[in-house]
């Protein structure tokens, strides 16, 4: 049974399209992330199944029930804001106990749900806090334990660690994993972010000004792009031609560096020292431009070196 | 220029702050002196024992107190709505909304409060559109009394609340309200419990400024009030002008300057909170 299931759904304001005819179907426990630049009509699609906005046309259900004009208060969904939308008057605590005491739950009960929420996402200790008192990733673990403590039917985050520093939204994202797999809720993300689509997600849409381009399991999306548009948005592509006239996309960690005389002679136009790896901008004689990826193993090629390179016909799909 | 210590430019302020100690530090030391001064006898406290043992004097100071809370909260009760509504406006409506709240204010006072006789008086615009419509057939009297004076009163001021509250309304960010709503709240539970108490500290400081400002109305009083309706500026008046008992103002002004401190310091206290 699909938890979450898009029908069409189409919002228009005035002329302009900021979603059009997407059709979704997640499944229950499954974790999507719509992905997509900014304006491609994420976030917009996200208020729509939140209940923020309704749809021009198309229908929502959730859980198998149409909510196409259910309000937000009626969808039993858990939201997380980018910006947190912590209650700044409330302590933690009080924030955590805020959708409880919406739903009639009281008393030790809810106490116990809301203590058991924030040891979930490790802030025990900290609930007589304000929001102010707490860092970016802290306020944005209270967010989440706000929006899971009454056990909502479907989870959605709208780029939730967008705000945090490289390290802590690496660390975030493996508690954001753990704490998905945990509670087994059908979970809906959005960024921009294609790293973070790719290592957190069973499957991730993409978006491009309100159309769906593809649906797809990240290494799916990444190794077999539907159209160019996916291919360049998923990490860096190098698009080459086919013996049969169309284009093709390889991946730069499928480039290797070759003996001399076998494979593309090419010279060095840049090398950028990444940690683990070097990125590689080389310039292909007929001035056809190919980034390597290569892991870096004490050595590496110079600016303005001649290489050799190439890959397996096997390593390019076809793109239109 | 490296090097700057603490006195640097005093020259440049230094004869502001002469004419500040002279002509306003200076009287208002000595003003307060002369409640505890007697001539030839020294000091005394005799005026304040003339306070409290003329009743009077207290209970104009009761009466304005009162006057101040019932135009306080004619304000709150009019001026939340309005800032509320103010909001939900889009920039264009917002800008002209706030024009028309502060336009008042490049209006003189003795203006405004003069043409609220043409719209409150017997033969009034208000008096008219009452009888006209058949709901009393003599005219109400909205003159020279509490309720010509608090309607006088709580129009002058409005402004001074509904602006810090239209500007801590606008500083809510409509996330939080959504968020409520994700969460399972119905507007009635945004409002009361996300909405209001964020907007709770703006609507304390600026009703506590509304009331301090109304403790020390002279004009609309005057006017509206036709010297029926005793506040205690006009009672200073009075005292200084008719009676000349400067000692006895004295004491009385001193009395106010407490009352005004007192709330003043609750007002500090309770934006100092909405700031943080």
């Amino acid at each position: 049974m699909s938890d979450i299931r898009l029908e069409g759904v189409t919002k228009r304001y005035g002329t302009f399209a900021a979603a059009d005819q997407v059709d979704l179907s997640v499944t229950q426990g499954e974790f999507v992330t719509i992905l997509g630049p900014s304006g491609s009509g994420k976030t917009t699609l996200l208020s729509l199944i939140a209940g923020l906005n309704r749809p021009t046309s198309g229908r929502i259900f959730i859980g198998g029930r149409d909510v196409t004009n259910a309000t937000a208060q009626e969808r039993n969904i858990g939201l997380v804001f980018q910006s947190y939308a912590l209650f700044p008057h409330m302590t933690v605590l009080e924030n955590v106990l805020f959708p409880l005491g919406v739903r009639k739950i009281g008393g030790a009960e809810a106490d116990r749900l809301a203590r058991d929420a924030l040891k979930l996402v490790r802030l025990d200790g900290l609930e007589a806090r304000r929001p102010s008192q707490l860092s970016g990733g802290q306020q944005q673990r209270v967010a989440l334990a706000r929006a899971v403590v009454f056990k909502p039917d479907i989870l959605l985050l709208d780029e939730p660690l967008g705000a945090l520093d490289r390290k802590l939204r690496e660390e975030l994202q493996v508690e954001l994993k753990q704490l998905q797999r945990t509670l087994g809720v059908t979970t809906l993300l959005v960024t921009h972010d294609q790293e973070e689509a790719l290592s957190l997600s069973d499957r991730i849409m993409v978006l491009d000004k309100g159309r769906t381009q593809q649906v797809a399991a990240p290494a799916e999306a990444y190794l077999k792009p539907a159209n160019r548009f996916v291919a360049e948005f998923l990490g860096i592509a190098n698009f080459v031609d086919l013996p049969d006239g169309r284009n093709g996309v390889v991946r730069p960690e499928r480039v290797r560096f070759t003996a001399e005389g076998q494979g593309r002679p090419a010279r060095v136009v840049e090398a950028i020292y990444l940690g683990q790896m070097v990125r590689y901008h080389l310039a292909l004689d007929g001035n056809q431009s190919v980034v390597a990826a290569v892991p870096f193993l004490g050595t590496a090629h110079a600016p303005g070196e001649r290489v050799s390179v190439s890959w397996e016909s096997a390593d390019v799909w076809p793109v239109t | 220029m490296t090097r700057t210590t603490r006195l640097d430019g005093f020259g440049f302020i230094a004869p502001l702050l002469v004419l500040m100690v002279v002509a306003f530090n200076a009287p208002i030391v000595y003003m307060l002196g002369l409640a505890f001064w007697e001539k030839g006898r020294g000091f005394t406290l005799e005026h304040y024992e003339g306070l409290a043992e003329a009743p009077v004097y207290l209970r104009v100071l009761g009466n304005t107190m009162r006057i101040a809370l019932i135009a306080t909260i004619a304000n709150v009760v009019i001026g939340y709505p309005l800032a509320h509504w103010m909001r939900g406006l889009g920039r264009r409506g917002r800008m002209i909304a706030v024009a028309l709240v502060v336009l008042p204010f490049w209006v003189s006072i003795l203006v405004r409060t003069y043409a609220w006789i043409v719209v409150l008086g017997n033969g009034g615009l208000v008096n008219r559109a009452l009888q006209w419509s058949g709901l009393t057939d003599a005219p109400v009297s909205f003159l020279y009394n509490e309720l010509g004076v608090t309607i006088g009163m709580a129009n002058v001021l409005l402004p001074f609340l509904v602006l810090p509250l239209f500007a801590a309304m606008i500083r809510i960010d409509d996330r939080l309200l959504q968020a409520a709503a994700s969460l399972g709240a119905p507007p009635r539970t945004i409002f009361w419990k996300v909405y209001f108490p964020l907007t709770l500290p703006a609507l304390a400081a600026g009703a506590l400024l509304v009331f301090i400002l109304c403790l020390g109305f002279y004009v609309t009083p005057a006017i509206l009030g036709g010297g029926r309706v005793p506040m205690i500026s006009n009672l200073l008046d009075t005292l200084i002008n008719q009676i000349p008992r400067w000692e006895q103002a004295s004491a009385i002004s001193t009395l106010l300057l407490i009352v005004t401190l007192a709330i003043f310091a609750a007002y500090r206290r309770i934006d100092r909170k909405a700031s943080a």
